[in-house]
């Protein structure tokens, strides 16, 4: 059995599956739960400046008949007040010492900020996040995600944060912005301990075609909220591997975006990520999801004889490189399996129409033919067709030598003629 | 332990005719309908004798434009509520389905159809409307599907129609022939009322003979024949008179006219295993009888489908193959069956005879042919008691045009709508033809 046991910087946990900061983390009663559930930390509902709520929060991208693809919400920080959020929090250290519990802050002047450290680190938390990834609302007011847009101010609120706090901070990031390392490495200056991404997106999830309000309405106005879900986790996880990949860029990673299975998990960990947190996930189904998370992780690991998360942190980030750096004579084509292949014919409309009339189909005939000397190797067909394994990308020996656009003969920068 | 069927009571009878495939709730069919892959070329269309673009309903009602479906299914087949409900679409369309080749559930295809058209046909929403006056005047004979399809596209393309019915009510084998269970006299109804209110008009009770057919041809351009098949065939056994032997078609006549508030007996035998055998058979288990089906040959043979006769089997009715039926035993009343055991060449083994007591029979070995009516007709080709037609379903007798079960000598009611709307095309094609040159 592989061990799970995780210390972010300087952050011990059972295991590295956290609950992100968000609704599942907003009371004590909720967090013990999820302990007694087997999550292994759980990042506290910000605490901030009292704030009121709207009636109606949520709203979900649907794709056919799966619920929630993606989830937006126009909540603010957490709506109870300090006192009652630090007793609470209290008693869930109390009851679960060897879980990670993080205070998640957000506040505008640096006495604040003091105070807040001063009072979590007196009973007992492990550590801290700084919430500047908000997008709605709290940003509004010069906070949350404002401050994740602007690296000088995050630099600074972060020193303000560590010249405080004994306890490790991380740094929560905004995916709103156009390059995620330049707060990462900010944060960093500022003396953070780790930075966790992302945040949730700017979005709006949709509009009530028959009243024409957008979603999530409130009293027939809406506002753009925070994306987060199944359908963000691309995004995250190239966020990731930027700064994984950042040669100046040296804490670690606590991985958010759209983790609900193992595998979810399994990738943040390979783009660099040593611990995940999960929200979503467990608005839609429960604390119980992380039973699979622990025990597909564990599996994962047994199957690749490695024993710890660590050993997997990083492995396919540093497979990313710049497209300039790819091998431009590696060449696929798709091959259909006839015995699998259902007839449906989607491979060959999605070939004909939305990419490179390598597909024919015979009358009469329903497996398509892959017309082989067109075919450039995209993969759009293998990923329409329905039947897993029916249509397989096949290597083809081209006889070539590996040859990238730095040296390709149609680069008029070219250094190197190839022939 | 078996009991005397008496009047059962309307709600039980309600609760044991409920549709085998109820009318799908508004979130159902999303579901359903999100798991179509949206083939390209789709076989299911292939399957569809009026060639539905099935995957595009689909699809339609996939993103909440029912409406819109239920054009998309009309536009090929004005009788798309019944089909969607009494078409055998494990044969048909959802047996083209690519999921089978997965070993995934086909997609229901017939109950999306139905709750597509149901939508429509309860808001009223109409999609077609009375094409421009041609000045043509069209008997159709028959009020089925067949005739139906055939009078609302005729009427779609501006001409007049007059769909003459001999029974009380329109609808053919969706009002008098199809399981209760699948289709309800209600319901056909107001199929019927639905489709006619386009404009044409339908005279019931209106039996055509010699006589009449020849007024017809004098006062109509063109006559489409959609007039199905006639009684069942008899057995040619002794006993056949007795009372309690009925035929399968009259008795299902019989039933779906009364609503199923018939008596049957308790010991029942049908004979044959066709598709209204065992509709036959189903029907009188549900009130109540202990049903033995008799076939001369086995279960390969069989013309009944397989899910069919699985619907046969649930309902505890007992098959006996390689049994001939060779004398219907009773005095006034019938008491008995006297059957012959066959081997698997079908041919009868000497002395296997036996004796299956019984209260009722009924005789389920196909229906007659038209024959006596289409000598009525000068000119009119026959083969094997089937009208002959070309392509545009245009008889011998150039003023004829026939489709359905006269035709095809027997099949589904999809097949007749696909005739019927065709036949239509036909006949404005040959009077219009006539009208420019």
């Amino acid at each position: 059995m592989p061990n799970l046991e995780s210390n972010f910087a300087g952050i011990k946990s059972p295991n590295p599956f956290w609950l992100a900061s968000a609704p599942p983390t907003n009371t004590g009663y909720q967090v013990m739960n999820a302990f007694k559930a087997g999550w292994g930390g759980a990042v506290w509902k910000t605490l901030g400046q009292p704030i009121v709520n709207v009636s109606s929060r949520y709203g979900a991208l649907s794709y056919k008949s799966t619920r929630m693809m993606g989830l937006n919400n126009i909540e603010l920080i957490t709506d109870r007040s300090l006192e009652v959020n630090l007793k609470e929090m209290k008693e869930v250290k109390e009851k679960f010492p060897n879980h990670a519990l993080i205070a998640s802050m957000m506040f505008e002047k640096k006495e604040e900020w003091h105070d807040c450290i001063k009072r979590c680190e007196d009973i007992g938390v492990d550590g801290f996040e700084l919430n500047y990834g908000c997008p709605h609302g709290m940003c509004e007011r010069g906070m949350g995600s404002a401050v994740g847009q602007n690296p000088d101010v995050c630099e600074k609120i972060t020193s303000w944060v560590t010249e405080k706090a004994t306890k490790p901070v991380i740094v929560k990031l905004t995916p709103n912005i156009s390059d995620i390392t330049k707060p990462a490495l900010a944060a960093q200056r500022g003396g953070a301990n780790a930075v966790s991404l992302i945040n949730t997106i700017n979005s709006v999830t949709g509009i009530n075609l028959d009243t024409m309000d957008p979603n999530p309405t409130v009293s027939g106005l809406s506002t753009h909220g925070g994306y987060c879900g199944p359908a963000v986790k691309p995004i995250a996880l190239n966020m990731v591997s930027e700064l994984t990949n950042h040669p100046d860029f040296k804490l670690p990673i606590s991985g958010i975006g759209g983790v609900e299975t193992w595998q979810d998990a399994v990738e943040f960990f390979l783009m660099g990520a040593s611990t995940v947190q999960v929200c979503t996930a467990v608005m839609h189904y429960g604390f119980r999801i992380v039973t699979d998370l622990i025990e597909g992780t564990s599996g994962y690991l047994d199957s690749h004889k490695m024993h710890s998360v660590g050993e997997l942190c990083g492995i396919t980030a540093k497979k990313l490189k710049k497209w300039e750096e790819l091998d431009l004579n590696y060449k696929v084509i798709a091959h259909i399996d006839p015995e699998k292949c259902i007839g449906c014919q989607l491979c060959y409309i999605a070939c004909e129409d939305g990419a490179h009339q390598s597909i024919s189909v015979i009358p009469g005939q329903r497996v398509p033919m892959i017309k082989e000397d067109h075919c450039v190797g995209c993969n759009l067909c293998s990923l329409v067709c329905p039947v897993d394994t029916c249509i397989s990308m096949v290597k083809i020996e081209t006889g070539k030598s590996k040859i990238t656009w730095k040296d390709h003969p149609a680069n008029p920068l070219a250094k190197v003629k190839a022939f | 332990m078996t009991k005397t069927v008496e009047k059962t009571d309307a709600l039980d009878l309600e609760r044991k005719f409920s549709k085998i495939k109820p009318l799908l709730k508004s979130y159902e069919a999303s579901v359903e309908a999100s798991r179509c892959l949206f083939c390209y070329d789709a076989p299911c269309i292939n399957a569809c004798p009026t060639s539905i673009d099935i995957p595009m309903f689909i699809r339609q009602i996939m993103s909440r434009n029912v409406e819109g479906s239920a054009k998309t299914i009309f536009t090929q087949n004005i009788l798309g509520k019944s089909c969607g409900q009494v078409c055998p679409t494990e044969v048909l369309c959802e047996g083209a389905c690519v999921y089978n080749a997965m070993n995934e559930k086909p997609i229901e295809i017939g109950r999306l159809q139905a709750f597509a058209t149901d939508y429509a046909i309860k808001k009223n929403i109409r999609f077609f409307s009375k094409g421009k006056k041609t000045d043509k005047k069209i008997a159709v004979i028959g009020g089925g599907p067949g005739g139906l399809a055939c009078a609302h596209e005729l009427t779609r393309l501006g001409h007049e129609v007059t769909v003459f019915e001999s029974a009380p009510n329109a609808g053919g084998l969706n009002t008098y022939g199809v399981a209760p269970y699948k289709y309800s006299n209600k319901e056909s109804q107001e199929e019927i009322n639905y489709i006619s209110q386009i404009g044409f008009e339908i005279k019931t009770n209106h039996k055509i003979d010699s006589k009449s057919l020849s007024e017809l041809e004098k006062k109509y351009d063109a006559i489409f024949l959609s007039i199905g098949l006639g009684k069942s065939n008899k057995l040619n056994i002794p006993g056949e008179n007795l009372k309690g032997v009925y035929g399968a078609s009259e008795f299902i006549h019989e039933l779906r006219e009364k609503e199923q508030k018939i008596t049957v007996g308790k010991n029942i035998i049908v004979i044959g295993a066709g598709n209204t055998a065992i509709d036959a058979t189903v029907e009188t288990s549900k009130l109540g009888a202990n049903v033995t089906v008799v076939y001369r040959r086995t279960e390969k043979e069989q013309r009944a489908y397989y899910f069919e006769v699985d619907l046969a089997k649930v309902h505890s009715a007992r098959f006996m193959y390689l049994t001939t039926p060779i004398e219907i035993l009773g005095k006034e009343k019938v008491e008995g069956l006297k059957c012959i055991k066959n081997n698997l060449k079908f041919e009868p083994i000497k002395g296997s005879e036996f004796v299956i007591p019984c209260d009722m029979i009924i005789s389920a070995v196909g229906q007659e042919k038209m024959v006596d009516f289409y000598k009525n007709i000068s000119g009119l080709k026959i083969d094997s008691g089937k009208v002959i037609v070309n392509k545009d379903f245009q008889t011998s007798n150039l003023k004829y045009f026939a489709g359905g079960d006269c035709v095809n000598g027997g099949k589904e009611v999809v097949n007749a709508v696909s005739h019927g709307r065709d036949a239509a095309r036909g006949i404005d094609r040959f009077l219009m033809e006539k009208v420019s040159s």
